[in-house]
């Protein structure tokens, strides 16, 4: 259904059983400078903090449109936290990285007790 | 005001709101944005959905709605009640509603962004149905949502010229704001047309208003005009023209009282005058109009009458009391009773209402009974029964009004300043005397037309109305048990004096009998006379035959003895 630039499969796994995954949902609009910074930093924070758990599935609107007013888009690029519950988004090309953070409610693994 | 259209016009989208498109000579601009702000609770949506099922049902031209408030199933839901089916008209591919949640808590803001995304989905939404309009509803809910100001700005400069690129008819609406038309100044990106509503509210009474702020390249009405919301959708009223030149219909139309047309030169009002009947509280000034009411359904002609104090159904029944039948004008669809509170509107609500009911209506004669019970302000109730006057007129309908004259005499304020601008007046007035009060009917003026300067008595019974001469003589004007007591007197008058001749032929034809039989006795007593004489000389003559026979016996004796 998308143009996957990362591995992205869709399991219609229940949430719950594992608690630890994030799926999240990075919506573009071709290859603009944005979103290539945005794909490139989201791949980085994951990486980093969210290792082995995680599927990025990236739409580009562009080609898929009308998927825009599923997840309520508006701004792009757009990350949507779409586990763990609650839903999450966040805007722009993901430069600041203490926003994400916050946004995505990761915690850095050594500051977690 | 096909003449305000410059030469080369611009291509114009209607809106087919009843009376806008003629403020906007023709509509809004085709392929531009215009702008419609006001406060809220102004009908703002309501003018934009109007806009894009009228362009769907009535123009051919399909429209997406993109709400930044309200859930699409609440949109359809809130227009419903105007009858716009717009779920039917989704189903059908002639609507796409996209609702845009704009929820800040839920978005975390991380370096640049655009709003692509919205630019995406409206171009989804247009093209999915071929759209030619759009309405953003409202955009300004966007700059709750993103902080970034500067690219919101930017963004929506960028959308509005996307909007004019792609030819798209685009309503977008504004929340008024501060000093300024709305509260993002979004005016400054839509330079094309601009649309103000007002709710405003006077002596409780609310009225709604639409001005056409700015219209580049076209002409365009610049007054604040009335609008109405209500079952049957907006309807503007457009303030109608100052000069006087309508078509003048020929022909009288009959007031349906006998007497009233023979008081009326012309054996009664001109087809498409203004008649204003005034007078007290009971002179009758509802019965008048219903006999006018009455007259006109009989000819075949459609009446719509106005009411502000009683129902339509209450004027019936109380007009049956004086013989005459509205009911089955009602049933046959020749009449039509408009009621309502005059409370209800404001001055400028009820004439844009009467408007647009006469729009629909089409009637020969219009009744508003009465027009006393519209209140305002002096300057404002006479500048709307102005226009009250030459909306009907321009029509050729024939208007009736009836006023009521205050009890305390104000006479200034009896005929509401209108006199003037009506061609027929009929006065109705109490007359009190002698304990009783009786109504009588003056033809104050009718234009055009001699007209009788004699009060009448006006007489309302099961029959129906009818004028009787008052009486006029040496002892003044009476009406009433006053004009029957001076007749009766007259009449008792007359009737000794015939008395008296009669005694008098009596009295002579009596002396001329016995005159007669006078003479006749005396010729009684002369045939007497001459009977006896005749029987003295019969007698005499046979006494002297006897006497003759004796003494012939006697000499003869005589002789013998001898």
């Amino acid at each position: 259904m998308s143009d996957d630039i990362l591995p992205a499969d869709e399991p219609a796994a229940d949430p719950d059983s594992d608690s630890g995954r994030y799926k999240l949902r990075l919506y573009v609009a071709g290859q603009t400078a944005k979103s290539l910074t945005a794909m490139k930093n989201l791949e980085r924070f994951c990486e980093q903090h969210l290792a082995g758990r995680y599927e990025i599935e990236v739409i580009d609107l562009l080609k898929n449109p009308q998927l825009a007013a599923g997840d309520q888009i508006l701004a792009i690029p757009t990350l949507v936290r779409r586990l763990p519950s609650p839903l999450k988004r966040i805007i722009g090309d993901l430069s600041n990285t203490e926003k994400v953070l916050v946004g995505l409610d990761i915690r850095p693994k050594d500051v977690t007790p | 005001m096909a003449d305000l259209h410059p030469p080369s016009t611009l291509a114009k989208a209607p809106t087919g709101i009843a009376g806008f498109d003629d403020i906007a000579s023709g509509g809004l601009p085709a392929g531009r944005p215009t702008l419609v702000c006001g406060a809220a609770g102004c009908g703002k949506t309501l003018f934009a959905v109007t806009f894009l099922v009228n362009g769907a049902t009535l123009f051919n031209e399909n429209g997406v709605f993109v709400s930044f408030e309200e859930r699409a199933e609440d949109i359809a839901t809130n227009v419903a009640s105007l009858g716009y089916d717009m779920a039917g008209l989704v189903a059908e591919g002639k609507i796409a509603i996209d609702h845009v949640r704009v929820e800040p808590s839920e978005i975390e803001e991380s370096g640049a962004y655009d709003l692509e995304g919205l630019f995406i989905r409206l171009g989804f939404a247009v093209d999915s149905i071929g759209a030619k309009r759009v309405v953003l509803d409202t955009i300004e809910n966007l700059f709750a949502g993103f902080t970034d100001m500067a690219v919101l700005r930017s963004e929506v400069r960028r959308l509005f010229g996307w909007i004019k690129d792609r030819g798209l008819t685009a309503v977008i609406t504004g929340e008024r704001g501060d000093g300024q038309l709305t509260r993002q100044g979004l005016e400054e990106y839509v330079s094309d047309c601009v649309v103000l509503l007002d709710n405003r509210v006077d002596h409780q009474i609310t009225t709604r208003r639409l001005r056409v702020v700015k219209y580049r390249g076209s002409a365009h009405g610049t007054n604040e005009y009335p609008f109405l919301i209500d079952d049957k959708g907006i309807s503007v009223l457009p303030v109608t023209s100052a000069d006087l030149d309508y078509g003048v219909p020929e022909g009288v139309v009959s007031s349906g009282i006998a007497g009233l047309d023979a008081m009326l030169g012309m054996g009664g009002f001109y087809r498409g005058s203004s008649i204003l009947v005034s007078g007290e509280a009971g002179t009758g000034k509802t019965s008048i109009t219903s006999s006018l009411i009455d007259a006109a359904c009989g000819r075949g002609e459609r009446c719509l009458a106005f009411v502000f104090e009683e129902s339509g159904a209450q004027i019936c029944r109380n007009a049956r009391s004086i013989g005459i039948d509205l009911d089955r004008h009602v049933r046959a669809g020749l009449l039509r009773f408009e009621a309502a509170r005059p409370s209800v509107f404001g001055l400028e609500m009820h004439l844009a209402r009467m408007h647009r009911d006469i729009e629909s209506f089409d009637p020969a004669v219009v009744v508003v009974d009465p027009l006393s019970a519209l209140h305002g302000p002096t300057s404002e109730l006479q500048a709307t029964l102005m226009r009250m006057i030459d909306l009907l007129k321009g029509r050729g309908i024939t208007a009736v009004f009836t006023s009521l004259r205050s009890e305390r005499g104000g006479e200034p304020a009896d005929d509401l300043g209108v006199s003037s601008l009506m061609d027929a007046w009929i006065k109705l007035l109490h007359v009190e005397a002698n304990g009783e009060r009786s109504r009588t009917l003056y033809v104050i003026k009718a234009r055009g037309m001699g007209h009788s300067q004699q009060v009448r008595e006006f007489l309302m019974s099961a029959t129906g109305i009818s004028l009787v001469e008052a009486y006029i003589g040496p002892a003044g004007v009476m009406t009433g048990t006053a004009r029957l007591v001076q007749e009766a007197q007259e009449k008792a008058v007359r009737i000794r004096r015939q008395l008296d001749e009669d005694r008098r032929a009596r009295a002579a034809a009596r002396s001329r009998l016995t005159i007669e039989r006078q003479i006749a006795e005396l010729r009684a007593g002369l045939e007497a006379i001459d009977d006896e004489e005749s029987r003295f000389s019969e007698e005499d003559a046979t006494r002297e035959a006897l006497l003759d026979d004796e003494r012939r016996e006697l000499r003869a004796r005589r002789n013998g003895a001898e």
